[in-house]
């Protein structure tokens, strides 16, 4: 059998060679750090007006994570990328040629592409919520406050989670174009429309973003189905089905 | 070497492989030779166990290719050009390559010598020629120093320079003892390359010999008459035993003749020659000819008709055995 850290060396050399992957990263970092400060600024200037109808508490964690959504969409691209370019240049043939067991060679993909994804993401997560506490001045909260430090985490294991979850469809569907097409519609428009939707609404709870945006909250929002460790369960196993669903076409499809 | 056994595949209603049954030897060029559309890559990528056979199967060295460890140091393959990342240089995609099979890394700059890549190996492949990414390709094919190279249509769309460095290399590869399998739809090409010969159709075995016994049965040579006074020649070249055969517009060939025999025979009787030609049938027509009955299935327009040639095919040969039983 061709060694599994060879492969694992393989994959990293690929994914670190392609501009992408640094374009991509940097955004996701960018993106979430830069909407989270501006919002986290604008709340801490504004905060008379904001506080007004202050049934619920204020979650200076969430304000800070504003950003968290185009930083998904990021790093949904990246996940696509990374695996999808292999299929629009049929470089996946050279893969496969070179390491024919292909569960493995989807494995040291999905290992190499989530400890990159994870990396950043923790990055991404800390910095965003330290740089947006600076910026709420006297509302700010600490990481040693109740739940922050879980809910800071969750959002770094949400982009992480969601980043596999693209990686699990683009290799289920094996076309990048077709995967992006598949993928933003769905977490930009789909979910959030028939998050709104009566009746549908009760199903769209227990889609990916849903669920491991539920990781990201500090206090428990009224009317919400399950917390935010059933969040992370539900998004995790959503991700584990797309990557076997993904190393099951990949197996059995002709490359 | 690699041994196909009846190797077969079927894309819906369409057979691109049918039963096809041959083995590449070690040390020699074998072409693979077919129309476009004959079933060459589909074969050659169920070789890689890249697409999966209907039936029958394919060993090399008697393993299955996924049974392989480290496969590129047994058979290095180059299935098409650019199957490289637009944005990733030469020499990153040669490194990623060569990791995946523990190959040492000074293997890399080794390759893009050979392959005369070496000036570019820091530049991204997006600015590539075809022949610059045929050449990455080959690359990639001799990275795991393997005993056996597998190219499938080396020369297409490449340059005159381009085609005579490939027929060249191929040569060197199989005078250092490798297995070369190089498939081509042209049999100029192969007749330069070749030392044994496949020719499918259709996804079907037409011929497997070495390459001067398919020239040997393959080339028919003549001489071509033309002239005023048949009658006289004919005689004349019948009292010296030779056969002459009408040919096109009012000619007549004598097969396998010699034209200074037959001026020297023509004055001798005072027979005037408007025509006294060698004529060599090429090696491309006579490819051509046993291919042609696949070619007119492939552009055939009905289904029924392509049904019925498959059937009647395999269907005639078989009937005697049976009356026997």
């Amino acid at each position: 059998m061709t060694s599994f850290p060879a492969i694992l060396q393989s994959e990293w050399t690929k994914i670190r060679s392609v501009r992408s992957t640094v374009w991509t990263l940097a955004l996701t970092f960018v993106v979430t750090l830069g909407l989270g400060a501006l919002l986290s600024f604008l709340t801490d200037n504004n905060f008379e007006q904001f506080g007004e109808n202050g049934r619920t508490p204020f979650d200076p964690t969430g304000t800070a994570f504003s950003g968290i959504m185009l930083g998904e969409l990021a790093i949904i691209v990246f996940g696509v990328l990374a695996v999808g370019n292999e299929y629009s240049t049929g470089m996946i043939r050279v893969s496969l040629a070179a390491v024919p067991q292909r569960g493995t060679l989807l494995t040291a993909k999905a290992v190499v592409l989530g400890a990159l994804a994870l990396a950043v993401a923790l990055v991404t997560a800390f910095l965003t919520f330290f740089v947006g506490q600076s910026l709420l001045g006297d509302h700010a909260t600490t990481v040693g406050a109740p739940n922050v430090l879980r809910a800071v985490l969750g959002a770094a294991l949400y982009l992480t989670m969601i980043c596999l979850f693209a990686a699990g469809i683009t290799a289920m569907l094996h076309n990048q174009t077709l995967a992006l097409g598949v993928l933003v519609p769905f977490f930009f428009l789909l979910s959030p429309i028939l998050s709104a939707v009566p009746k549908v609404k009760t199903l769209a709870r227990y889609f990916p973003d849903y669920a491991g945006q539920r990781m990201l909250l500090v206090y428990q929002q009224h009317g919400q189905p399950y917390g935010p460790w059933a969040g992370f369960l539900i998004c995790l196993a959503w991700t584990l089905a797309a990557l076997v669903g993904g190393a099951l076409v990949l197996k059995n499809r002709d490359a | 070497m690699i041994e196909l056994h009846e190797l077969t595949k079927r894309y819906g209603d369409t057979l691109a492989v049918d039963g096809l049954s041959f083995q590449v030897r070690r040390g020699v060029v074998t072409g693979f030779l077919g129309p476009n559309g004959a079933g060459k890559s589909t074969t050659m990528r169920m070789i890689l166990d890249l697409d999966r056979p209907t039936s029958g199967r394919v060993t090399i060295d008697g393993k299955h290719y996924g049974q392989l460890s480290e496969p590129l140091k047994y058979i290095g393959a180059l299935l098409e050009a650019k199957a490289v990342h637009p944005g990733r240089t030469a020499r990153d995609h040669l490194r990623w390559l060569a990791q995946s099979n523990r190959i040492p890394p000074r293997r890399v700059d080794e390759v893009l010598g050979l392959v005369g890549l070496s000036p570019v190996a820091g530049k991204r492949s997006r600015g590539f020629s075809l022949g610059m990414g045929q050449r990455l390709g080959i690359a990639s094919a001799l990275l795991g120093d393997p005993e056996i190279v597998m190219f499938d249509e080396p020369v297409n769309g490449l340059d005159p320079e381009g085609i005579l460095w490939i027929r060249n290399l191929m040569k060197s590869l199989a005078a250092e003892g490798r297995t070369v399998f190089v498939s081509s739809h042209l049999m100029s090409e192969m007749a330069l390359t070749a030392d044994h010969l496949v020719v499918i159709g259709r996804g079907r075995l037409l011929a497997d010999l070495p390459m001067p016994e398919f020239i040997r049965q393959n080339s028919r040579s003549a001489v071509r008459i033309r002239t005023p006074q048949v009658e006289q020649l004919l005689t004349a070249l019948d009292r010296a035993g030779l056969r002459a055969e009408a040919g096109p517009a009012g000619t007549y060939e004598v097969v396998d003749g010699d034209p200074t025999r037959i001026g020297e025979l023509a004055a001798a009787h005072g027979v005037v020659l408007h025509e006294l030609s060698p004529q060599q049938a090429s090696l491309e027509e006579a490819f051509m000819q046993m291919t042609a009955d696949s070619v007119e299935y492939h552009a055939g327009d009905g289904e029924g008709r392509d049904a019925a040639g498959a059937w009647g095919a395999t269907w005639q040969p078989k009937a005697p055995r049976q009356e026997a039983n």
